[in-house]
């Protein structure tokens, strides 16, 4: 363990010290070889212009390597193995498009994958802005906020720990020790194995990443209703508006673009979930979902990239619009700049 | 807005009231595992977590001392002790011989067992039994009784799964990953963010473009064809497939189009005028940079610590792909995830090492709680 501690830190003082040594060292290389200062006229000039052509590709240069390795290539290689047999050599065409749509996994995948995208995105943005609503009008509501919020530094593993203490069962007639059975044998109901309710136990997973993520809508929705202006609203209260018409009415529309916002953060959030689902369940009891399914063929039978990639690019595809709407946002932001 | 709504007494009560239900919703899960680390393995099983500050019962099962230990009183042979032995003493209120019953008598009750046999327990543990002729055998009589213990935290779980569970290893290789792959990126990414906000060149808007594409690009696109690179790298120079430099460089990839996004944007706001003056006075960007921009920037570099770090220290999706599951190397989550599958109803190990694994975060998100809120509103209010 020593020997970890000090290779860590040995690996951060290399890291670290790499990364200054290059910035340094290549504006430094930069500054000798065009030099600009102590030269006369237009050399001067020259070495100047060439070194503001340069020296923007020596900042952005090690970031652009590592995002083309780690991102931009592997996006056109899953596209190019989706097309290929397990072992990533022969072109099978759409085979394996074919193979997942005719797969009743990975069907019952697409499903439950809605159906989170339908209920964890639309939860998480009600319940935070109800949440965000009420504890702005209490005086112990930043300590409320800190409490819902913190979830949101829990690992999705940890959390499927968690919950699924909660939902722990144990024969009829024994102690129950996990909450919510205890609960409904109390209320003298049946005590259930949550988790393997099949099409329901999608829902006991939901409700980790709802409690995960409500923080999170919370704390956004929070600030951006502190940004509606004072004025509006006090107009609204001398008009006789009783307060689920200021809600409804002046609230909403306000911060309708930071409600667009959070819905589409946690909808591509969903998209990937994985953690929750392989440490519950792995998928048994139709709890499948894409991220897991995509895993899962990574390894099976030795792996299968044809199959897996496929997977992936399923849900890039879901991802798209998105990624295109954000884009076009960001250049009519420039284009104002 | 203090005076929107919830101007009569049932309208404020009401608030406070729905807050308080979100809370405890909210707060419960996480103080159930807390709670349930705290004690010890059999009560755990015995009763919910819930019940642990008061004191818990429960039936046990015990055995008199044989024959050897009676002596002879009155023409009576006679067997006398304590079942708790010098164990720590709980209260019993019921005790019974057969497994059907084994709450037949009340403490301190004489029971008749037949033939002339009596057993008396009381309430702390002390029992006499006599019989009129004498015991047999090295076995004594079996003893069902109900005892309530009062609440007893301790901290033994933690001493097991730190130091005989592996998870004291697992702590060191989750920090052994989390801390160069949070500071690594945030150099690479304030150098590029830098450019991006304030130097011209051509491809700028591109690249920008690029980026704001890259952040919502699922990580699941990433995997197969990095392990195909890093499997041919292995190969190649004959290296391992799995290592620390190996992930960190992973981490780094997943976390720049963030980081970037982040830094540019805080970093494009800073005054105009502050970089002007700078450069009339000959200063070179190199120069701006280190000296103008870096130190102002400090809010905005702490905010994407936090994030990088809570995810690095979060992920396993990364970590069961470019990491091995051995002792040396597998992560606290990934860690986690196998003693649910091999530890599966030993509440007391799981959720003592869920406990350890959220401590960090826990304790980096309560110290630093601003920045973390300061990153969030500043990351998703414009972008996705």
């Amino acid at each position: 363990m020593a020997a970890q501690i000090f290779s860590a830190i040995f690996a951060i003082v290399v890291g670290v010290g790499g990364c200054v040594a290059y910035f340094w060292g290549a504006n430094t290389l930069l500054d000798l070889t065009f030099p600009a200062r102590g030269v006369k006229g237009a050399s001067a000039i020259d070495n100047l212009r060439r070194q503001s052509m340069i020296r923007p590709w020596l900042f952005v240069g090690p970031a652009v390597i590592i995002l083309g390795v780690y991102l931009a290539y592997p996006v056109v290689e899953t596209l190019r193995l989706s097309f290929l047999d397990k072992s990533g050599i022969h072109f099978v065409g759409l085979a394996n498009y074919q193979w997942a749509f005719g797969d009743r996994e990975f069907r019952n995948s697409i499903l439950n994958n809605l159906l989170w995208l339908a209920v964890v995105p639309a939860a998480c943005t009600f319940l935070g802005l109800v949440i965000a609503v009420l504890t702005d009008r209490i005086w112990w509501g930043t300590i409320a906020k800190s409490l819902i919020f913190l979830p949101l530094a829990i690992s999705f593993v940890g959390a499927s720990v968690i919950w699924k203490f909660i939902y722990e069962y144990r024969g009829e007639g024994q102690t129950q020790i996990g909450i919510l059975n205890a609960l409904i044998q109390g209320l003298g109901g049946q005590p259930q194995v949550w988790i393997s309710l099949p099409f329901w136990n999608n829902f006991f997973l939901m409700v980790i990443l709802i409690w995960i993520q409500t923080g999170f809508a919370m704390v956004i929705l929070s600030s951006a209703l502190r940004g509606i202006p004072e004025e509006t609203l006090e107009a609204a209260v001398i008009d006789g508006a009783n307060p689920f018409e200021i809600f409804w009415k002046i609230m909403i529309p306000q911060i309708w673009g930071t409600i667009a916002v959070v819905w589409t953060t946690i909808t591509i959030l969903v998209l990937k979930v994985f953690d929750i689902v392989l440490t519950m369940t792995n998928g048994q009891w139709n709890s499948q979902v894409l991220a897991n399914l995509m895993f899962d063929w990574m390894f099976r039978g030795g792996g299968d990239f044809g199959r897996g990639a496929t997977i992936a690019i399923i849900i890039m595809v879901a991802v798209l619009p998105i990624m295109i709407y954000n884009i076009r946002q960001a250049n009519k932001e420039m284009g104002g700049h | 807005m203090a005076g929107a709504t919830g101007k009569s007494f049932v309208g404020r009560f009401g608030v406070h009231a729905a807050v308080l239900a979100f809370v405890i919703v909210w707060t419960i899960p996480t103080l159930g595992i807390l709670v349930s680390s705290l004690r010890d393995k059999d009560q755990i099983i015995a009763s919910g977590w819930w019940s642990s500050f008061s004191s818990s019962t429960q039936t046990e099962a015990g055995r008199l001392p044989g024959a050897a230990a009676q002596v002879e009183k009155d023409g009576k042979f006679v067997l006398e002790g304590n079942i708790f032995g010098d164990g720590p003493a709980r209260e019993i209120s019921a005790f019974g011989v057969k497994s059907a019953n084994p709450t037949q008598y009340g403490a301190g009750t004489v029971a008749d067992l037949g033939d002339g046999v009596t057993l008396q327990v009381n309430a702390d543990g002390s029992f006499v039994m006599t019989s009129p002729k004498a015991f047999e055998g090295d076995r004594g009589q079996r003893l069902y009784y109900a005892s309530s213990a009062p609440p007893k935290f301790t901290t033994d779980n933690y001493q097991t799964v730190l130091f005989s569970e592996g998870i004291g290893r697992s702590f060191m290789n989750s920090l052994t990953v989390t801390i160069p792959a949070t500071v690594i990126p945030i150099l690479i990414a304030a150098f590029a963010a830098y450019a991006l906000a304030w130097m011209r060149f051509p491809g700028r808007a591109l690249l920008i473009a690029v980026i704001i594409g890259l952040l919502v690009v699922p990580l699941q696109m990433s995997l197969i064809p990095l392990l195909k690179l890093y499997n041919g790298v292995g190969v190649f120079f004959g290296v391992p497939v799995k290592t620390y430099l190996g992930i960190w460089l992973a981490h780094t990839g997943f976390g720049l189009p963030f980081a970037i996004y982040l830094l540019r944007s805080y970093i494009a706001g800073l005054p105009r005028e502050l970089m002007e003056s700078a450069r009339i006075d000959g200063a070179s960007d190199f120069e701006i940079f280190v000296k103008i921009v870096l130190p102002l920037s400090f809010p905005v570099l702490a905010s994407f610590a936090i994030f990088q770090f809570l995810w690095v220290w979060n992920d396993l999706l990364v970590a069961m792909v470019f990491l091995g599951t051995e002792a040396d190397q597998i992560v606290l989550t990934a860690k986690l995830n196998a003693l649910l599958g091999s530890r599966g109803g030993d509440w007391e190990i799981l959720t003592t090492s869920a406990f350890v694994t959220i401590i960090v975060p826990l304790i980096v998100f309560f110290s630093l709680q601003r920045y973390f809120v300061r990153g969030l509103l500043a990351g998703s209010v414009k972008g996705g």
